[in-house]
């Protein structure tokens, strides 16, 4: 058997205590309870309630499981529940790029698109929600890569497809373009999955900083890009949206 | 929402001012429809009995001073940046005050209070709740401002006395925010538009003046009431506060508001509104259409001095309310959006139907002797398929008023404009669309109430030309179009309408 850690089977037998029966008790109880002197019982307390996994009382100071907890074993994001926040942010982005605005989530190997919103020019339009985008080459997928690790290691064992000639396939070259999108905090994609096709996308994050999604625009090369660059004007009006998003779902500023 | 994404609010500005049922809010508009600042604040419900619910009407015109000077601040203008000033406001809400002193002679009785519920009966005296429909398009209902007005009138001490001598002024909520922003007791215009009018039930609807008839049925005093002008003209100017100066342009009611911001301007064009419960309203043209499938009949707008545009009115009472009631009565959902979640992760209802009469059947049924009902049931069917049927029954009811106004009209449904939170629902949408066997089209601003109002008072003052400019500021934000086939559609209308059945007679003594 692998030699465990002591400090870590003294923490959760705590939170067991406290899961259990009598729901506030105070350090004397707990250190008596698990036979610790009070003052590690003390150190491993402050430490979970660090963590958010305990609430000390304030009045009585006795201890009681926290909020964190809770999230833990319910932190899903419910999708429709990020579309309903995000639906006057995407439609004002809509607005301002003149480009149409999509709302994109992991699902299993790809972008599953939650949201979309029309370019607003009259034009004949479908709507896509519901349709999946690769991680691979779109400004969302690489966004959701480069900030969510399970989405990151989805790509790096998928197959990678090489959609155009501009299209990034090769693992080290990936890995490059993801170490830029987390430094500057967006992602392009210039032709790299349809001909002619030009997008930028952003991250939203929930209240504990989790990406959750990414919201970005899409359009014609020559309207998104600039002598081969994405306008500056859109990657600010993209960022400004997700972080309004971020903002709603509670995330602080960054 | 109370920040923008920059890179827009070029001057000049409309302002809007939306004076709700649970709130007062401003919101600022730019030339192109955008959204430029918002400010809201909430007001008081008071329930001095059950059935009875009120407002402070001085504290709806201080939060109303306030949200005005907090939008304007937000967006970083001044008065000289705002070329108008439109109101919408929830409508039948009735006030009552001094023209001396300025003070409400009572809570303003909001719409929803059914006290006149028995003076509505008896005004009905032997021909029913019909007695007035063809004068003002309405059945006699405990929502309408007429009996309300007629309420305070016999139960406030002394008032009748004083209405009679000239000292007492009744306006709905547009009234009472126009009068105090040009003036108040200081030389304040006192007038209200014809679509709150038309919500009075002392409106004549085709010429649009108060009906001596009516007026003499309820005693009600002419000298009560305020003049009835156009929904988009100048009526005076604000006086005072942040926007002193600017003229007050506009006046709609919040369901009117919503189809003039969805540029319902066409016979025939028709606009949904989901919230708690569902408003639509649809466009019928210069003429006034009688409606003999339970639909209301009201004055759509009217722009200064062109014709009058009517529509016909259908209220769903249970629609977001439902979802709420499977979130916090059944704990089937921990959110609204979650509805959506659970009723995704089946194909169809398992052949399960909810009917949510919870306080009877509206339109076009009337039947208060109905009551909610859940058909279909077997062991076959999820706790999914019940999200599911929440939401079809919201689809279904749409698809009865959209029928009835077909027949009352003879205008088939081309597209219907939907606003409203629950448009962020996509599975709700694409049913909807599905069921009425039509396109469902959102737009691109949610905000349609005050961009109605808005709109409104910009074409008052020449801000916008004419409505082809309005029409060409809508963007279609999404559009969900039919994917079902004709036969399951009416396949399941007819299970739908066999559930609706089963409600009826449920309750058997109404006293």
């Amino acid at each position: 058997m692998a030699r465990t850690i002591q400090s870590l089977e003294r923490a959760a037998a705590m939170l067991r205590l406290l899961a259990g029966g009598e729901r506030r008790l105070g350090l004397s109880d707990v250190a008596s309870a698990l036979g610790l002197a009070k003052g590690t019982a003390h150190g491993i307390l402050r430490t979970l309630q660090q963590e958010g996994f305990v609430e000390q009382d304030p009045a009585s100071g006795r201890y009681q499981l926290g909020a964190e907890l809770l999230r833990l074993g319910n932190s899903y994001l419910d999708v429709h529940e990020l579309r309903a926040r995000a639906l006057v942010w995407a439609d004002d982005l809509a607005r301002s790029s003149g480009e149409s605005v999509y709302l994109g989530v992991l699902h299993q190997q790809g972008v599953l698109i939650i949201h979309h919103v029309f370019r607003p020019d009259d034009s004949r339009q479908v709507l896509e929600v519901g349709a999946m985008q690769p991680l691979h080459s779109t400004a969302l997928g690489k966004v959701l890569c480069a900030y969510d690790p399970v989405a990151h290691s989805e790509v790096a064992e998928s197959d990678r497809e090489a959609f155009t000639l501009s299209t990034v396939t090769t693992l080290p070259d990936l890995e490059g373009v993801l170490d830029l999108t987390r430094a500057r905090g967006w992602a392009a994609d210039v032709e790299e999955t349809w001909a002619g096709v030009a997008s930028v996308a952003a991250p939203i994050h929930d209240r504990r900083r989790m990406p959750v999604g990414a919201v970005g625009v899409m359009g014609a090369v020559e309207r998104v890009c600039e002598e081969g660059e994405v306008r500056a004007r859109l990657v600010a009006a993209v960022r400004d949206c997700a972080r309004a998003v971020s903002r709603d779902l509670g995330a602080g500023r960054f | 929402m109370t920040e923008t994404t920059g890179t827009h609010a070029q001057g000049p500005f409309i302002a809007a001012i939306d004076q709700g049922t649970t709130s007062s809010r401003c919101i600022v508009f730019d030339r192109d429809g955008r959204i430029v600042s918002v400010d809201q604040k909430e007001h008081e419900q008071i329930f001095p009995k059950p059935g009875w619910v009120e407002h402070d009407a001085m504290e709806i015109w201080t939060n109303v001073q306030e949200v005005v000077a907090g939008a304007v601040e937000k967006a970083g203008i001044t008065a000289a940046d705002v070329k108008a000033i439109g109101i919408t406001n929830q409508r039948e809400t009735t006030l009552l005050w001094d023209k001396n002193t300025g003070q409400p002679v009572y809570n303003a009785i909001v719409w929803q209070d059914t006290r006149t519920d028995a003076l509505c009966k008896e005004l009905g005296r032997n021909v029913g709740q019909d007695r007035f429909r063809r004068e003002t398009g309405l059945p006699l209902a405990s929502y309408f401002s007429g009996p309300k007005v007629r309420w305070l009138l016999d139960n406030v001490e002394g008032l009748r006395e004083r209405a009679e001598a000239g000292d007492i002024l009744f306006g709905t909520m547009d009234s009472w925010v126009i009068w105090n922003l040009t003036g108040g007791t200081d030389g304040g215009v006192h007038v209200t538009d014809v679509t709150n009018a038309s919500r009075t039930m002392l409106m004549n609807l085709r010429s649009l003046d108060w009906d001596e008839r009516i007026l003499e049925s309820m005693e009600i005093p002419a000298a009560v009431l305020p003049e009835i002008r156009s929904s988009a003209e100048v009526y005076g100017s604000a006086k005072g506060g942040a926007l002193a100066g600017v003229p007050v342009a506009s006046a709609l009611g919040d369901q009117q508001a919503a189809l003039f911001g969805q540029t319902c301007f066409s016979e025939g064009e028709a606009k949904s509104t989901y919230g708690t419960g569902t408003f639509m309203l649809m466009n019928t043209g210069d003429e006034p259409v009688n409606s003999y499938n339970g639909l209301l009949t009201t004055v759509g707008y009217r722009i200064g001095d062109q014709k009058p545009v009517y529509a016909l009115e259908g209220s769903i009472a249970v629609t977001g309310s439902l979802v709420q009631w499977m979130r916090d009565q059944m704990g089937l959902i921990k959110s609204a959006a979650e509805i959506e979640t659970l009723a995704s992760s089946v194909e169809d209802n398992g052949g399960a139907y909810f009917v949510p009469a919870f306080s009877g059947l509206f339109a076009p049924y009337w039947r208060s002797d109905a009551r909610g009902v859940i058909a279909g049931l077997t062991r076959y069917v999820t706790k999914a398929h019940i999200a599911r049927a929440v939401l079809e029954a919201t689809a279904w009811q749409t698809r009865e008023i959209t029928d009835a106004m077909t027949k009352d009209s003879g205008v088939e449904l081309t597209a219907l404009k939907v606003d409203g939170g629950m448009t962020s629902n996509n599975l709700l949408m694409q049913t909807l669309s599905d069921f009425l066997d039509a396109p469902v089209v959102r737009p691109m601003v949610a905000e349609t109430t005050c961009l109605g109002a808005a709109y409104a008072a910009g074409l008052a003052v020449g801000f916008w030309p004419d409505t082809d400019a309005l029409r060409a500021n809508w963007r279609r934000a999404a559009e969900w179009t039919p994917r079902m086939d004709a036969d399951t559609r009416d396949r399941e209308y007819k299970s739908w309408l066999k559930a609706v059945e089963r409600t009826m007679g449920w309750i058997e003594d109404e006293e």
